[in-house]
């Protein structure tokens, strides 16, 4: 089941997307969420979904992929668009019944809201799809190098990222191993209601946790071996470089917000 | 003195009742003196709790002893400023393939060592290439970890530690976990780092067949060394090897059951082949005295055993 969520996957191709710096991305990523806030007309929409159809076209991720992250958002779509849709007070009205009101300003505030949340997931799933969790992590680290002057541990937080990123497979396929345990021995995981299966989780969660302990400690011991002393005196076997092409992804991400800026303030 | 010195290495561990005060002491590893030279091939055999793992972690600065002293590559790992010297020194690798890989790539995973002591990058790059060639496993360095078989993630493991340039590897148990065809890998592995590279090698372990191509043998029982030799020198004291709840390899029990019932064979068979050459001869030369009968039965008896 945890294997079926596309948000957060990473799409194995080649294409320009996948070879710009992480750094790049994220910025990417944050400037388009940023526009998408700024949109406010028919033009400023239209003007994003060029941009993200002309993104979505560079990734060589096939959109039907990209779609199917959505699925996992559709009900939050729904009611976002239900509220808009039914409580949005407005001079044109259509139909009225008791609290409900359909005007023809919700009928648009609700499609702009779903446009809207729809870009957004596609845009962010975008950079996950195109960047694998170690560059991701990896970026994050360089890019937020400066914090490291507040004294935030930049580099602990990205190690534990990686980390847990590396373990996750691994404690999956654990927890398949304990239940399977336990199921041969009478466990029933499957009948009851949410209470009893969620205390009947509990024979599983308690060896999960004891062998995540004894796997935390192996690994600890094993990096101190290789010599691991934190982010102090680190080289990198692969530093994160700007290339032409980040220059220029940033050449366009600036154009891009320049122009929904002009168009939010002039129309 | 040797790359790895330990005179009098005495360590303690606190055993702790469940209110964790401290609750009587065990003596894990017990006055032990041992010297490896440089290029060895040193094999480390002993039950389960007879402190040889704990040793292992005193050859990397892991533990520190309670007395005595040990030095890796002349300096003394009790030395807080050698620590790193020493880990780069002395690599190790663990029992769990799974518990000890830190990247989610392959040629990541390998580089992660030189990372830490602070390589240039194109440095890293080259010892990464080097490492893995080492071990056969250049093919898979784009690969996920989690994909590869337990013999394939030890040799990811032992390129790890390759790749910090170390003049000596201690292998705590390395394929305790594995299946027979990962043992046999992993091993050939090993051997071939110790006879192309000339790093000297300390494989823990409690499988008979892992030590009998190493240079000398060390077997541990209750934190001491009670037996020192080469394979053939400590397999041959075989009733002593039995004292010690250590199996000997079956052809070297043959052997010395046989020499039991009188048979004239030598001490500390290791090999089949070594065995039915002496039984060749034995059989040959026995037939011209005559009496080759007499000899021959119970040994028969013993081998259908």
């Amino acid at each position: 089941m945890i294997r079926d969520i596309t948000i957060g996957q990473y799409y194995q191709t080649e294409s320009v997307l996948h070879r710009l710096d992480p750094r790049t991305k994220l910025m990417g990523t944050l400037v388009f969420i940023i526009s998408m806030f700024l949109a406010d007309t028919w033009i400023g929409y239209a003007l994003s979904a060029v941009y993200l159809a002309a993104i979505i076209r560079l990734s060589h991720v096939p959109v039907s992929f990209i779609v199917r992250g959505l699925k996992a958002v559709m009900i939050l779509l729904l009611i976002s668009v239900g509220f808009n849709l039914f409580l949005t007070n407005g001079e044109h009205e259509i139909i009225s019944f008791w609290i409900f009101h359909i005007t023809w300003e919700g009928i648009r505030q609700a499609f702009f809201m779903a446009i809207r949340l729809i870009f957004l997931i596609m845009g962010s799933s975008l950079m996950t799809l195109t960047t694998t969790p170690n560059q991701l992590t990896d970026g994050l680290e360089t890019g937020l190098g400066w914090m490291k002057k507040l004294h935030v541990p930049v580099h602990e937080i990205s190690m534990m990222m990686s980390i847990a990123l590396r373990f996750i497979p691994i404690l999956v396929d654990e927890t398949d191993k304990i239940m399977k345990a336990q199921m041969a021995r009478g466990a029933d995981f499957e009948s009851g209601n949410l209470i009893e299966r969620a205390k009947s989780l509990v024979p599983i969660l308690v060896p999960l946790f004891i062998s995540s302990f004894r796997r935390a400690t192996d690994l600890a011991m094993a990096m101190e071996a290789r010599c691991y002393h934190g982010g102090e005196n680190r080289t990198r076997m692969k530093p994160l470089r700007y290339e032409n092409r980040d220059r220029l992804a940033y050449l366009v991400m600036a154009f891009y917000m320049a122009a929904m800026i002009a168009l939010r303030s002039l129309l | 003195m040797g790359i790895i010195k330990a005179i009098k290495l005495t360590y303690d561990y606190i055993k702790r009742d469940e209110e964790g005060n401290p609750d009587g002491v065990k003596r894990a590893v017990d006055h032990v003196d041992i010297d490896i030279e440089a290029g060895e091939f040193v094999a480390v055999l002993g039950h389960n709790g007879s402190g040889k793992s704990t040793l292992a972690k005193h050859m990397n600065a892991l533990l520190l002893p309670t007395e005595g002293t040990i030095f890796i590559g002349e300096k003394d790992t009790s030395d807080e400023d050698n620590l790193w010297d020493v880990r780069k020194t002395a690599g190790m690798v663990f029992q769990n393939p799974d518990n000890q890989i830190i990247g989610t790539v392959v040629e990541e995973d390998v580089g992660f060592g030189p990372e830490n002591i602070g390589v240039p990058t194109e440095e890293i790059w080259k010892r990464v290439d080097e490492s893995l060639k080492a071990v056969g496993m250049t093919a898979y360095r784009y690969h996920s970890p989690n994909k590869l078989s337990g013999g394939q993630k030890q040799r990811v493991a032992i390129a790890g530690v390759m790749a910090m340039r170390p003049k000596c590897i201690v292998l705590d148990e390395p394929t305790a976990m594995l299946d027979p065809n990962g043992r046999k890998e992993v091993l050939r592995t090993v051997r071939e780092l110790n006879r192309k590279e000339h790093i000297t090698v300390v494989l823990i372990t409690h499988y008979m067949e892992e030590v009998i191509e190493a240079d000398r043998v060390f077997v541990m029982d209750d934190g001491r060394i009670v037996m020192e030799g080469t394979p053939q020198e400590v397999f041959g004291r075989t009733q002593e090897m039995k004292d010690y709840r250590l199996d000997v390899p079956q052809v070297t029990e043959l052997s010395w059951e046989l020499k039991q019932d009188g048979l004239p064979l030598s001490d500390g068979i290791l090999t089949i082949d070594q065995f039915v050459d002496e039984i060749m001869e034995l059989y040959n030369g026995g037939n011209g005295r005559g009496d080759a009968g007499a000899v021959e039965a119970p040994g028969m008896e013993t081998a259908q055993r």
